[in-house]
């Protein structure tokens, strides 16, 4: 590229936002000519409206969401392009204290297994006395943290439909509602939850890797329209992206990354907590910790490398839910999202390929949706 | 046609309910509390919801896209593609209007042109508030520096402000970079 190429990327103040981050802050974009400007921004419906009327030229964005718009669902439909993964996983399920001790009232409460039948005892329980149904907090309909959710509920018996609330809050408003008691639990992206365990009225019940082992959880988005006309920079950005990340991963830089992270204009909050998010050590109860190395994942072990696979078992999530209807051409459509061959033009490093691996249920790999829909009690049939 | 604007900062709604009075809709109302935002929603009703971008709850509003029980009414994000300069036009001004859907196009740009014209006449109230405290600011502490300086100096206050004021031309800098050090240097030598 010749001179210095403007970049504008909206992102909304999360940790798994690092890479992003990093590579603009410790001047890794600039070295690729490179002239990035961040924008935080409120809400994801601002990114997606910026993304698609060309105010942002790239975004961090919610995986399922770059599906649901190439789809144009809930919206218009603009079709993005998702060459690199920003995080897998990251996410958490938090309750409230009062919640998590009607759950261990009714059972063992270590395994998801576990949780979600206590859960669905307790839905039933709650029903029978006539009690209002739980109300539980995520960010968006087309996210992870639905799907982590609905998932996980549906496992035990419950109908995220019809068993109970799912409501869409934003993630520094879920703790204030946990307070509130206008909540009962939410499934959101570090570092809210621990947020709710450090004021003490939250307990976090399951990392969302326990969930699902490796899901997509942020890409890194354009519009499909802008990669195709601009294939230099979109290979520049995922280089310097690819720097940022390794350089967050590196253990040596963990204190550098979360100060830099905990400024005011990126995430905003301890670096303390941040720190903690990036290792994977989470405080979940009052004086219990639990540690994952796969809590979050940013660039470990190829993840960022973007594998078509991810979207087809988003849409096959978007369709157990009823927020889309089938077609080969959908299903196509959605499976072109995320671009490895996009990714592959810009690093040369060997594929590691992975499965999402759900804590239960069928598995997903090489069967039709219709099969795998089947398969699940709770939830849309084709 | 009802019109429901969600937003935090009371001024600017007031300001928007007033335009939209004046050109002629009755049925505004305002809605700054963020908790239970679907339930004031659609406890109202609207035809139209217009929603500030600043504001985190705009996703809370996304979740009116999904089909839900709780919806009486379809309610969509007003996305007519064939106008996408008034949608430019509302996002930059930072504000974004969700519809019933099937109504009229025509009488929704012109309530979203309304927005954006408000939008910015608040944006430059604040830029000019925002200029009038800092100009304010500046001249409590040129103030101060003064009278630190005619104490210490046993100046006149005329004398005082010209020995500034030499010192910034001097240094190629404005009076009020000369009056902060003034008073940095006063604190450090108390």
């Amino acid at each position: 590229m010749t001179g210095e190429a403007h970049v504008k990327i909206g992102f909304i103040p999360l940790v798994d936002a690092a890479a992003l981050l990093i590579a603009a802050h410790k001047g890794f974009a600039k070295a690729e000519g490179l002239d990035v400007e961040l924008i935080r921004e409120a809400s994801w419906a601002n990114i997606r409206d910026k993304l698609a009327i060309g105010r942002f030229d790239a975004a961090h964005l919610l995986a399922p969401m770059a599906v649901a718009s190439t789809l144009g669902l809930g919206h218009v439909r603009v079709p993005l392009v998702a060459p690199m993964n920003l995080a897998m996983n990251g996410n958490a399920i938090a309750v409230s204290t009062a919640l998590y001790a009607e759950l261990a009232a009714e059972g063992e409460v270590a395994h998801p297994a576990q949780t979600a039948r206590a859960l669905a005892k307790l839905v039933a329980r709650r029903r029978a006395e006539g009690r209002e149904p739980l109300t539980f907090g995520m960010t968006f309909p087309f996210s992870m943290h639905n799907y982590q959710l609905r998932y996980w509920m549906a496992e035990g018996g419950v109908d995220p439909d019809e068993d109970l609330r799912l409501i869409v809050l934003p993630p520094p408003y879920m703790v204030e509602n946990l307070t509130r008691g206008q909540l009962d639990g939410f499934c959101v992206g570090a570092p809210w939850s621990s947020v709710a365990v450090d004021a003490g009225v939250g307990v976090i019940l399951h990392f969302g890797c326990e969930i699902f082992a490796c899901a997509p959880e942020k890409v890194l988005a354009l519009r499909e329209s802008f990669a195709n006309d601009n294939p230099d920079l979109v290979a520049a950005l995922i280089r310097a992206l690819d720097r940022g990340a390794a350089f967050v991963d590196a253990p040596q830089n963990l204190g550098e990354v979360s100060q830099i992270l905990s400024r005011p204009e990126y995430v905003g909050v301890d670096a303390e907590i941040i720190g903690r998010v990036l290792t994977g050590h989470l405080r979940v109860k009052a004086r219990d910790e639990r540690s994952d190395a796969n809590y979050l994942i940013i660039g470990r072990d190829g993840a960022m490398r973007p594998d078509p696979q991810q979207t087809e078992w988003i849409y096959a999530q978007m369709l157990r839910w009823g927020q889309t209807r089938h077609s080969p051409e959908m299903a196509d459509r959605a499976k072109s999202v995320l671009r490895p061959d996009l990714y592959d033009a810009a690093i040369d490093r060997a594929h590691v390929q992975r499965e999402i691996g759900a804590f239960a249920g069928p598995s997903f790999d090489d069967r039709s949706y219709e099969a795998y829909l089947a398969d699940f009690a709770i939830g849309q049939r084709l | 046609m009802k019109i429901v604007i969600v937003d935090e900062s009371p001024i600017r709604s007031l300001i928007l309910e007033e335009g939209l009075r004046e050109a002629g809709f009755t049925q505004v109302e305002r809605i700054s509390e963020m908790h239970n935002l679907l339930k004031h929603i659609y406890a109202s009703d609207p035809d139209v919801i217009l929603i500030d971008l600043e504001n985190p709850s705009r996703d809370t509003l996304e979740q009116m896209f999904q089909v839900s029980r709780a919806v009486r009414r379809p309610i969509a994000m007003f996305v007519d593609q064939s106008d996408t300069a008034s949608i430019q036009a509302s996002v930059d001004a930072g504000v974004s209007a969700y519809i019933v859907d099937g109504l009229k196009k025509e009488r929704i740009k012109s309530i979203l042109d309304l927005c954006v014209s408000r939008f910015h006449a608040f944006s430059k109230l604040r830029d000019e508030l925002e200029q009038a405290k800092s100009d304010l600011e500046e001249r409590k502490t040129i103030e101060r520096a003064k009278g630190i300086l005619m104490k210490a100096k046993q100046l006149s206050e005329e004398d005082a402000y010209k020995m500034m004021r030499g010192v910034a031309m001097r240094e190629n800098k404005k009076i009020i970079e000369i009056a902060r050090s003034v008073i940095t240097a006063a604190e450090m030598f108390k």
